[in-house]
């Protein structure tokens, strides 16, 4: 496994650095304890940075930690020291704007908990055991929605960001499908 | 899930909801019993998996009973043909990794998803049964994988692909069976497929050189999909180069054109991983590193913080061993002092901490000051860090380097801060003579203010030790004994401790301190009293308790040469008595640490741009141990100890390096064993030395190892007499002889051994052997004052070399001297380099060398040689150590 390109971790975390969804593939952080101690620690360092332009990064406990932040939502991933910082880069940001294709733009904390399922799925179709199975967002959210039972929802119900986003949603399925 | 979704204007009324909360483990583990229901609700039980996947990534733990109870009644869901619904079966079952024998029940249901139709069942069937599965069921179902590695759609592919990454760490035997397959898979068009196909084919044949050479090679030259394969592909490359060149291969070094070509790459992460392979390869020249430079220069200016991040470490790496190579980045890595991210803005402080030169430092500083002020405590340690070695590698700018060190430890900050700068100080004084006066005087104007008990008794006690010794020893007497009146009882106590150590150094100050002394004979806390009792006794030397002043001396100032553990053990075993403790009872060997708690000590240093080991004294600790070995205290001083020389390949059974102790008259090598096999205990371990090709030396006496369990070092030496003064030289061979005896490693029994022996390979004791590294810091004061009544000066041609740097390091090596200010590193692609050299050579002979080297177009090296020291026979003796 040496060679492969490994993922740590990927946190998706509130304001207050609490757990919205986490996924760790290390041994690393055996217990939860040790995995809330590490997402403290990690939270303390980064909130009050401005990450929510460009993804930012840090060092912690000799792992490199991408970051990005919109809204209440913090998005994190985790890789080894040795790791190329880009690759873990590209994770970070196709888990980012996955979740936002598939929260339809609406980028909080609440929107993340309602369609949590659409979450979990999410970050199962990016790393399966740390290895990457995907990076690019559409590919990702075009996988996990195919089946999504919210996709359903009525137009009348959403308003016209929400609108827009789902044509555009649905633009793109059709594109990759043909 | 619409039942979830609420009109938006609730969000003010109820700030804090969601969807969860009051959520509770019971009431879910109730709801999950419609699974079980005889008409599915999908969308119920859609919701239901949610909350239980909630429970548990919020560290929620089912027990067994309740996660078996679940799991049954999961598996009922695939009756459902609700696609959403089966996507979050499959989470769930992931999640609650049922048991072998729970894992049957669900293997039919899988294995008809993983035949099933749709493409979605079928790759998510393989990783759920991959990951839940055991060898067993795996024959059973390797037909599948293998035809799903192969299969059209990539998302099968890259499913079977990665659970066989997975797999091979259990199951090697099987996945290796699939290597035409996975082959096959390689040349997929589909980019993600090859990524991962690649990935384990690598993996199955990573034994073999051959094939995994033949791999890169073909396809370096073929077409590599996705910038993850590309990256991948690099990384085997560095592989193959690393491996080839320990074949010794001269001339151009292979496949680095290719990792070259992928600095042109279209995808920032793949010429970033070419960049990074190219300055890890092993004894990279300039003319290689400087296209990998460029393209990490420009990432320094990027707009991402990630990029630039990536770029700056890796030439904060550079810089460890090519400092000349970063220097082209100087301006680049200045602008990012003030970068908005700390991690970059330190890494490139350090980093133009190590390439800077001489007449940048003052310049260095003024930026670096600024920035201190708005950087976390963390960063700060690294710098100060990066400025000790600094200031150790341009001893002439101590001044300005101590000012600096000296304005922040007044600054507010944290004790590990502090810390760092307090040692930093005291190992700039320790290390640069002139330097301890001021650096003397900062620490005390520190302990003026310090809140750090800590810190003020470590200070005080080198005070103690440092500030007699200098030009005007009372001047401290002020600061020392502020602390009596101001600071709380520890710092009190040690304030005594320094004063009598003032006392009893320095006669002039002796009535003066006594004067002091006696006032702590009223402090209110009782170990400043004794402490001031006993030293007004001792020093005051009124005949009563200590003799003469040596014994003072030797109480006050004289270490415990004993491990502080071996102490507190036998203090505990004393039992109260007539008889008095007898120090001398005290076991001195030191027990090794449990060999796993070494491993990890050993592992990568941590944080930011690893920060450079400090020079530590080895020294002392080897003259005491051999002092206080019978057969070798007559030798008198030890005037050099080797660093150790490996005689085992790593990894054997049996590790052993040896450490070269050089005495006037006399060697003694010191042989470090580890024994490495748990199941046996070597005992009476010897080394059987053969000096025949050593003519001038003669054995004289051995101490045997006693025992040598597993994992836990122990050392056995052999002494040779020498003439004396002479730097002797010759070849050793060596035999490691013992008895070995089987241990049960559970219970720690041994059993009757037998006698064997173990070949180890020879080592040499060369002149370099017999030559002190002494540095100085003003070599040209060094050489004037040498004069040239003894001045040799000849000129060699030292054939063709790699590079000028390496020729220059190779004469380093071969004098065994210190270089001096910082000429030890030659300039990327510079044509002539001067190097001075400063050392002290057996019988306390000063040397100083300065080399001149020249190289021309046919890398042939020319140098001039020219030695000043205090004795003729020495300057013609290291001209003689190069002619050979």
């Amino acid at each position: 496994m040496e060679y492969c390109p490994l993922v740590k971790n990927i946190l998706l975390l509130d304001s207050e650095g609490g757990r919205i969804a986490v996924k760790y593939y290390s041994d690393d952080w055996p217990t939860n304890n040790a995995k809330e101690a590490f997402e403290k620690s990690i939270f303390t360092k980064t909130h009050k940075i401005n990450a929510r332009t460009e993804a930012e990064i840090t060092m912690l406990d000799s792992n490199v930690v991408l970051y990005k932040f919109v809204q209440d939502l913090h998005f994190f991933v985790t890789g080894g020291d040795s790791e190329n910082e880009l690759i873990l880069s590209t994770v970070l940001q196709g888990f980012f704007d996955a979740v936002g294709i598939l929260l339809r733009g609406n980028l909080n904390k609440r929107e993340a908990l309602e369609n949590l399922d659409l979450i979990l799925l999410c970050l199962d179709e990016i790393i399966d055991g740390g290895i990457i199975l995907e990076t690019d967002a559409n590919v990702i959210a075009g996988k996990v929605a195919s089946h999504s039972v919210d996709s359903a929802a009525p137009l009348s119900e959403q308003t016209i960001s929400q609108a827009l986003a789902t044509a555009r949603e649905h633009f793109t399925r059709s594109l990759l499908s043909g | 899930m619409a039942q979830y979704v609420k009109k938006d204007d609730d969000l003010d009324e109820e700030a804090e909801y969601s969807p969860f909360s009051g959520i509770d483990k019971g009431a879910v583990l109730q709801e999950a019993r419609c699974f079980n229901d005889a008409q599915i609700d999908s969308r119920r039980c859609s919701q239901v998996i949610t909350k239980l996947l909630y429970l548990l990534n919020q560290g929620e733990t089912f027990t067994k009973t309740e996660a078996t109870e679940v799991f049954f009644s999961v598996t009922k869901l695939f009756q459902a043909k609700d696609t959403g619904l089966r996507r979050m079966t499959y989470l769930i079952i992931k999640e609650l990794s049922p048991s072998s024998d729970e894992v049957i029940i669900v293997t039919s249901s899988l294995m008809k998803d993983m035949n099933s139709k749709t493409d979605v069942y079928r790759a998510n069937a393989i990783r759920v049964l991959c990951r839940i599965t055991d060898g067993t069921l795996l024959t059973q179902i390797e037909r599948y994988l293998k035809q799903a590695i192969v299969d059209k759609n990539p998302v099968v592919a890259s499913a079977a692909l990665v659970s066989g990454i997975h797999l091979l760490q259990t199951n090697p035997e099987i996945v290796k069976r699939w290597s035409n397959e996975v082959q096959e898979a390689v040349q997929s068009r589909a980019a993600l497929v090859q990524f991962h196909a690649l990935a384990l084919l690598q993996q199955i044949r990573q034994n073999d050189r051959l094939a995994v050479s033949k791999l890169v090679t073909s396809l370096t030259k073929g077409t590599v999909r996705s910038p993850l394969a590309q990256c991948l592909l690099i990384r085997y490359t560095s592989q193959v180069i690393r491996e080839s060149s320990m074949n010794g291969q001269n001339g151009d070094r292979p496949f680095y054109d290719y990792l070259e070509g992928c600095l042109r790459h279209k995808s920032e992460m793949v010429i970033f991983e070419a960049a990074r392979a190219i300055t890890e390869l092993s004894g990279v020249t300039s003319r290689e590193l400087t296209p990998a430079i460029t393209v990490l220069q420009l990432f320094l200016s990027s707009s991402k913080p990630v990029l630039r991040f990536a770029a700056v470490r890796t030439l904060n790496k550079v810089a460890m061993t090519h400092p000349m190579a970063v220097t082209t980045c100087n301006i680049d890595m200045e602008s990012l002092i003030s970068d908005q991210n700390r991690s970059i803005a330190t890494l490139a402080i350090t980093t133009l901490l190590k390439t800077g030169n001489e007449s940048g430092v003052d310049r260095l500083m003024k930026q670096i000051t600024s920035f201190m002020s708005d950087i976390a405590d963390e960063f700060k340690i690294v710098v100060v860090d990066a400025i000790r070695s600094l200031c150790l590698k341009f001893p002439l700018k101590f001044r300005t380097l101590m000012n600096f060190l000296s304005n922040i430890l007044r600054e507010e900050g944290g004790f590990e801060y502090k810390k760092a700068i307090v040692d930093s100080i005291v190992t700039i004084i320790s290390d640069i003579p002139d330097a301890k006066e001021t650096g003397l005087l900062h620490l005390c104007e520190f302990i003026e203010d310090c809140e750090f008990t800590y810190l003020s008794t470590q200070i005080l006690h080198f005070l103690g030790i440092e500030g007699p010794k200098t030009s005007d020893p009372s001047k401290y007497i002020r600061y020392i004994y502020n602390r009596v009146i101001l600071e709380n009882a520890t710092v009190r106590a040690s304030a005594v401790s320094t004063l009598a150590k003032f006392g009893a150094m320095v006669d002039s100050l002796k009535p003066r301190i006594f004067v002091l002394l006696r006032r702590c004979l009223y402090d209110n806390d009782d170990e400043v009293r004794d402490r001031a009792t006993l030293y007004l006794n001792t020093i005051g030397g009124d005949g009563s308790v200590v003799e003469t002043d040596k014994d003072v001396k030797g109480f006050l100032f004289g270490r415990l040469d004993l491990p502080l553990a071996n102490l507190e053990a036998s203090l505990k075993n004393y039992e109260p008595s007539e008889e008095p403790f007898d120090i001398n009872s005290v076991p001195k060997e030191t027990k090794a640490q449990p060999f796993a708690e070494k491993k990890s000590a050993a592992k990568k240093p941590t944080g930011l741009g690893a920060p450079p080991v400090a020079p530590t004294s080895t020294a002392d600790s080897y003259e005491k141990l051999l002092l206080s070995i019978p057969e070798f205290s007559s030798f008198g001083k030890l005037f050099k100890s080797s660093a150790p020389v490996e005689l085992t390949e790593s990894e054997t059974e049996y590790e052993v390096n040896v450490v070269k102790h050089i005495f006037d008259q006399h060697v003694v090598f010191q042989y470090n064993c580890t024994n490495t096999i748990p199941e046996q205990l070597l005992e009476d371990v010897t080394i059987v030395v053969d000096a025949s090709e050593a003519e001038e030396f003669e054995e004289v006496a051995t101490k045997p190892l006693k025992s040598l369990p597993y994992g836990t070092p122990g050392q056995t030496f052999v002494a040779f007499e020498k003439p004396e003064g002479v730097p002797a030289v010759g070849k050793f061979s060596n035999v490691l002889r013992f008895i070995v005896k089987e241990v049960d490693p559970s219970t720690g029994e041994a059993e009757d051994g037998v006698e064997d022996e173990y070949q180890l390979e020879e080592f040499e004791v060369v002149a370099a052997d017999y030559m002190l590294k002494v540095g100085v810091s003003n070599f040209r004061n060094a050489w004037e004052s040498l004069g040239p009544d003894f001045e040799r000066v000849d000129e060699y041609g030292l054939g063709p070399r790699e590079s000028l740097k390496e020729a220059v390091s190779a004469v380093i090596n071969l004098l065994g001297m210190q270089p001096c200010e910082g000429t030890e590193v030659v300039a990327a692609n510079s044509r002539s380099h001067t190097c001075l050299l400063s050392g002290v050579y057996i019988g306390n002979v000063k040397v100083a060398v300065r080399l001149s080297f020249g190289v021309d177009s046919a890398k042939e090296v020319a140098m001039k040689l020219a030695v000043r020291s205090e004795d003729a026979t020495v300057s013609d003796a290291i001209h003689e150590l190069v002619a050979n």
